[in-house]
């Protein structure tokens, strides 16, 4: 009986083995071993820490470096604040099938891939776009204007993309609010923002948190969306991580990167929860 | 039901021996190389089949270096893309001449493209397609203002200017600042110092830049909407967008076109070498090439294919490249390894600069 129990544990567990070895751990180790290399001639490497000096110490690789990182971070909280009425009138506003049927309309841009949303954007918002159009139209504008390729538009871009990710986690936790709090809070002589900032939030905050870490982790690992929309400054760190495997044929300098963006996102996450106070295993449990 | 099963088991045993003995060609080029009515012809002719994955020449490389040299049995990378990385991670194999039909070539490309890839005695690469890059502008806005690279910097043009953040763009400004970054190439020290002179000028001249073009339709599509008038692109490109605007068309830089040409090369874990020697002397073939023309819009280095080639493109190229024009394009070299990461460096500064 008890081999019995042994074998169904194993069996269930080698997926999960197999798949943290062979697609993270095994590539990760590789991807250490290459960053730690550095060329000297036609196939011949030697062991350093050429390529971490480099990229600490090049203006340039910082500069895009904390760029992404700030901008990652303000595209989560622009997204938390467009997300959080939206998922409030969802889980407690809307009843039976409107809730459904807005639940739903949240849902449908992600029926096409990331591809054609922005392709969507780029065509609203080029000089020769819908927009631009339109304001011409109105008279609002005499001549065509140009929204494309610059910071806001790729912060548009950012925080579309990455909308669902933040309503879904925040609806879910909203729903399990008890109307009958709220109404208690009200009774007990609150307003609606010392509700919303003592029962709402609180309440709420693990669906923050995980909704954030998400919206943070894809934005900070976006390729497309800063390359199409962004502007000629805009340089996104996945791009250069692109740039130096694909265009330079420099691996050493690409996998250093690579774990520079990993070591900032487990340094975010990790200050994320310590800032809200909270433990890995209550935000995704 | 036994002799059922019997025959299905037969039959499909025999069906999966069929399919082992075909050979499967696995061809890594560019858009337009590998049109599907030449690749009908072709699997009708040998029996071979087909598979192409587009790409272009950092990810055919990077593709190859990845897997070192496996995944595809024959590739397409420019000629100046073969010598470096032979040498810095051997991910070709050498090329049999004796099986190729080498009055299919014409003589002058094919020996060039011979000397310029090989490594240690041995032929890396043949030449298939050709083309130059330079300028494509919309020449009722930009034809007067904008004769070489540099000219994309003028104030009459500002804002409706795009090129790409690569190493054609540095190497034309180079030759549009007067230097010559092709005689530099063995001499580090000397291409830094060209490169800084380009830095300087592509980062004076980013105000001018609406956006640098990443893919051919992006380009495609700010030049037809008229956002952009003048910019760095592909002879075909240029020549393509002719067909809708006539003002639109690819013009000769005053220091020259950059030429370039794409070859047939065996990746060095490629597993069926008959069947890549097949297809190259299948589509160098006059009849075969001008088919290839018409669709990649490119001349190909086909001895003999010019006279099927369709006349409006003649007409095209004639247009846009007048004998001395032909004269003073500017061949790739073989890039030396190290001279990418300084191109590199300086990329990412204009990228970044404000």
């Amino acid at each position: 009986m008890r081999n019995h129990a042994r074998i169904g544990f194993v069996l269930l567990l080698t997926p999960l083995v197999l798949w943290l070895s062979l697609l993270i751990i095994i590539p990760h180790i590789d991807m250490l071993l290459i960053s730690l290399r550095e060329r000297i001639s036609f196939g011949v490497y030697d062991t350093s820490l050429a390529q971490y000096e480099k990229a600490l110490t090049e203006p340039l690789y910082l500069r895009t470096f904390w760029r992404t990182a700030i901008m990652s971070i303000l595209a989560t909280g622009i997204t938390l604040l467009i997300a959080f009425p939206v998922a409030y009138y969802i889980a407690k506003m809307a009843k039976g099938r409107l809730q459904q049927v807005l639940f739903l309309l949240c849902l449908i841009p992600f029926y096409v891939s990331e591809l054609v949303r922005t392709f969507g954007w780029m065509i609203l918002l080029r000089e020769t776009g819908l927009i631009s159009n339109l304001l011409q139209w109105v008279g609002l504008a005499d001549q065509p204007v140009e929204m494309l390729y610059n910071d806001s538009a790729m912060m548009v871009g950012l925080v579309y993309t990455s909308m669902l990710f933040m309503v879904v986690p925040l609806v879910t936790t909203l729903e399990s609010l008890d109307d009958s709090v709220i109404e208690a809070g009200y009774d007990l002589g609150g307003n609606g923002l010392s509700v919303l900032r003592e029962i709402i939030i609180p309440h709420a905050m693990p669906g923050i948190v995980s909704g954030s870490i998400v919206v943070f982790m894809l934005s900070l690992g976006n390729y497309l969306t800063p390359t199409m929309l962004g502007g000629k400054d805009s340089l996104w760190f996945t791009e250069m991580i692109y740039n130096q495997f694909i265009v330079r044929s420099n691996w050493e300098l690409g996998a250093t990167f690579g774990f520079m963006l990993l070591l900032l996102s487990s340094v975010i996450v990790w200050g994320m929860l310590r800032l809200t106070g909270r433990t890995l295993q209550e935000t995704m449990g | 039901m036994t002799k059922t099963l019997l025959t299905t088991t037969c039959l499909t045993v025999l069906a999966l021996s069929q399919t082992a003995s075909a050979d499967t060609l696995r061809l890594l080029t560019w858009g337009g190389y590998a049109p599907d009515e030449v690749i009908e012809m072709f699997e009708e002719e040998t029996g071979h089949t087909v598979e192409v994955t587009k790409s272009n020449n950092e990810e055919m490389i990077a593709k190859l270096r990845a897997t070192g040299g496996g995944g595809f049995d024959l590739a397409q990378p420019s000629q100046d893309r073969i010598m470096g990385p032979q040498m810095e991670f051997g991910i070709y194999k050498p090329i049999d001449v004796s099986k190729l039909d080498e009055s299919l070539f014409i003589p002058s490309m094919l020996k060039a493209t011979m000397g310029n890839t090989t490594v240690g005695g041995d032929v890396y690469g043949v030449p298939h397609v050709w083309g130059t890059s330079g300028l494509v502008i919309n020449t009722a806005e930009a034809g007067d203002v904008v004769k070489d690279y540099t000219d994309l910097c003028a104030p009459e043009v500002a804002g409706n200017v795009s090129y790409r953040l690569k190493r054609p763009t540095l190497i034309g400004f180079a030759f549009a600042l007067g230097e010559d970054p092709f005689a530099a190439y063995g001499d580090e020290e000397k291409y830094a110092e060209i490169m800084q002179k380009v830095e300087t000028k592509l980062t004076e001249c980013k105000s001018n830049v609406k956006t640098y073009w990443g893919g051919g339709d992006e380009l495609m599509n700010l030049l037809r909407s008229g956002e952009v008038t003048a910019s760095m692109a592909w002879d075909t490109g240029g020549w393509k967008l002719n067909d809708d605007n006539a003002d639109i068309t690819f013009v000769a830089p005053a220091s020259g076109a950059l030429g370039w040409i794409d070859t047939f090369v065996l990746p060095a874990k490629g597993q069926a070498d008959d069947a890549a020697y097949d297809w190259i002397n299948f589509v160098m073939q006059p009849e075969v090439a001008a088919k290839i023309t018409a669709s990649a819009g490119n001349f190909t280095a086909s001895a003999g294919a010019d006279q099927f080639a369709e006349d409006s493109l003649k007409a095209k190229y004639q247009a846009s490249f007048p004998q001395e024009a032909i004269d003073n394009i500017k061949w790739y070299p073989p890039v030396p390894a190290g001279l990418e990461s300084i191109e590199g460096d300086v990329l990412d500064r204009v990228q970044a600069a404000n």
